[in-house]
């Protein structure tokens, strides 16, 4: 059996990576191969099982409301591509 | 005395009782690092003259003072690179001390130099750096392991006397096997992860590199504990991890031997390699109990589905918007950022990113993300009932040795499958660690064989007990890479 194919340009676009033809061609090969190995997974019988989604589980880990120090903006502002006025820049987002 | 080979116990010796300083531990490090890292190619960034300075002031009575320790360049250090071996951070400065990075400065150690890496920890290699090659320094045609290569490499070329890593699906204990030295995985939530640049949250931990078990154990002791910064980290009791080492025997100990960790496609003479290890165990006093954990032939189509699933979610931060790279002229914001993360990510990480982003895009989650999360919940009962049985799990920590540079690049899921042996542990969250365990000859060159331990989780005391005692009976550590 062989998994259904994947739209390698959709999905390129939900995780906001512009992808060549080329690494279109070759990741949809690659990736295929893979999700063609994971189908054994359909073998498994999962019935009544949970999902583990933390493997040390801990719950409701809270701390004091209290205000700590946070980076310094400085700090912050030096790491960005593009400032202005102790804000950092970017194109137009609404037009 | 060559103070490039000496252990961080034999380290201390010497420095508390005068017969050499931390300056000179320095100075012969970097004289050694000179010479062998146009070979070896571990170290991405090393500022001699600020390790220099922090050794002049070193306190030799703290736990860790005076001793150098690589970090892996995917952990903040203030002030210096984190790039993650990846171009989209190669502007990138660390504003911050990753939790590990503050308390090794309090034990007095010196965190020294930005070691290399697959690009986000995503590899078995160090290939997917963006930056540069490493080289395995028993044989330098041939890869470290990864995606910890570079810390691996540094510590068995005698670069460093520890490092640290990060494992997310084996990425300390297959570089510490190819490499021959000792890797450990602590148990998930032993460690902070806080400052450590997340690939997949529920599977990540940091661990050392050490050339022997003791000195794993006094760095776990250093780095180990509950961080307010990070919530998955465990309030547990305060534990001193080396206080059952220095046993001469394994009697009394159970280990288990999982039948599905001797397949036929592993290289067979690493598979003799670890049976005579294992034969070693027996004549130490362990019981060998045979066993079996169903569930593996699922590991890694369940991490590939999960890990994948979590990095896409972790590296949507790469938006070439508050910090790394960021693409010339975008024409827009989607631009920005197809653009920006285009340029920026290397091909495995895109590869992975557009796995996850599909493994978890509608109409495909409960099909993918969610039937592997119930698969999950089987492996990691595996274990546990393992573990009703034995102390610990004995068995390879990589079917293959070292290959070669460029042997693998073309073959993602080939190079996928290898990871067979270490990739449960992340899985369920238990602790593991890689142990040289003798060679294999091949090319003229001698290549390290590695022997795994798996521990229940939070049993990182009783696993290195054990890691600990066959090293005695077997120091294969004690040999140095001809590098």
């Amino acid at each position: 059996m062989s998994a259904p194919i994947l739209d390698v340009q959709a999905v390129a676009r939900l995780a906001r990576l512009a992808l060549t033809e080329e690494e279109i061609t070759t990741f949809g090969e690659q990736l295929g191969r893979v999700l063609d190995h994971i189908e054994l997974l359909n073998r498994v019988d999962i019935s009544g099982v949970e999902p583990t989604a933390h493997a040390c589980p801990v719950y409701n880990v809270v701390r004091e409301d209290v205000v700590v120090a946070g980076l310094e903006r400085k700090a912050v502002l030096d790491l960005a591509p593009r400032t202005a006025n102790h804000l950092v820049t970017l194109p137009k987002v609404i037009e | 005395m060559n103070l490039t080979q000496l252990s961080i116990a034999d380290l201390q010796s010497g420095f508390r009782s005068g017969t050499f300083t931390p300056v000179d531990l320095i100075r012969a490090l970097e004289e050694h690092i000179v010479a062998v890292e146009p070979v070896v190619g571990a170290f991405l960034e090393r500022d001699f003259e600020s390790a220099l300075e922090a050794a002049t002031t070193a306190d030799v009575s703290l736990p860790l003072g005076g001793i150098p320790i690589g970090i892996k360049d995917v952990i903040n250090v203030n002030g210096q690179p984190c790039t993650c071996a990846s171009k989209i951070l190669e502007s990138y400065r660390a504003p911050y001390d990753a939790t590990v990075i503050k308390r090794l400065r309090d034990a007095g150690a010196i965190p020294y130099g930005r070691l290399n890496m697959d690009e986000f920890a995503m590899g078995s290699s160090t290939e997917n750096s963006s930056r540069q090659i490493t080289r395995n320094p028993w044989d330098p045609t041939r890869i470290p392991g990864g995606s910890s290569g570079g810390s691996a490499a540094a510590v068995a070329a005698c670069e460093v006397p520890a490092s640290l890593g990060s494992d997310t699906g084996g990425s300390i204990r297959q570089p510490a096997a190819l490499c021959g030295c000792v890797g450990l995985k602590p148990s998930y939530g032993r460690v902070s992860r806080y400052g450590l640049v997340a690939f997949a949250s529920s599977l990540d931990q940091i661990g050392p590199f050490a050339r022997n078990t003791r000195d794993c154990a006094s760095l776990l002791n250093v780095i180990a504990g509950r961080d307010a910064r990070d919530s998955t980290s465990l309030a547990l009791p305060t534990e001193d991890f080396a206080a059952r080492l220095g046993r001469q025997d394994l009697r009394g100990i159970r280990l288990g031997l999982p039948k599905e960790y001797f397949v036929d496609g592993m290289d067979p003479r690493v598979r003799q390699t670890v049976e005579t290890a294992i034969k070693r165990c027996e004549e130490l006093g362990a019981e060998i109990v045979e066993l079996s954990l169903p569930h593996t032939e699922f590991a890694v189509s369940v991490y590939y589905i999960i890990a994948t699933a979590e990095a896409s979610a972790n590296l949507s931060r790469f938006d070439g918007v508050r910090y790394g790279r960021r693409a010339e002229n975008p024409k827009d914001l989607l631009d920005l950022y197809e653009r920006s993360r285009a340029e920026g990510f290397g091909s495995e990480v895109k590869r992975r990113i557009i796995l996850g982003t599909y493994v978890l895009s509608s109409g495909y989650y409960d099909a993918y993300y969610l039937r592997a999360q119930k698969v999950r919940t089987l492996i990691r009962r595996d274990f546990q009932e393992a573990f009703e049985k034995v102390d610990a799990l004995i068995c390879p920590t990589s079917p293959d040795l070292a290959f070669a540079i460029g042997e693998r690049t073309d073959d993602p899921l080939k190079m996928y499958l290898a990871d067979i042996f270490t990739i449960a542990a992340n899985l369920a969250g238990i602790c593991g660690i890689s142990i040289p365990c003798g060679f294999v000859e091949e090319g003229g060159k001698k290549l390290p064989v590695g022997l795994q331990f798996l521990g229940k989780a939070l049993d990182e005391t009783r696993l290195l007990e054990i890691a600990d005692a066959y090293e005695a009976a077997e120091p294969w550590a004690g040999q140095f890479a001809p590098v």
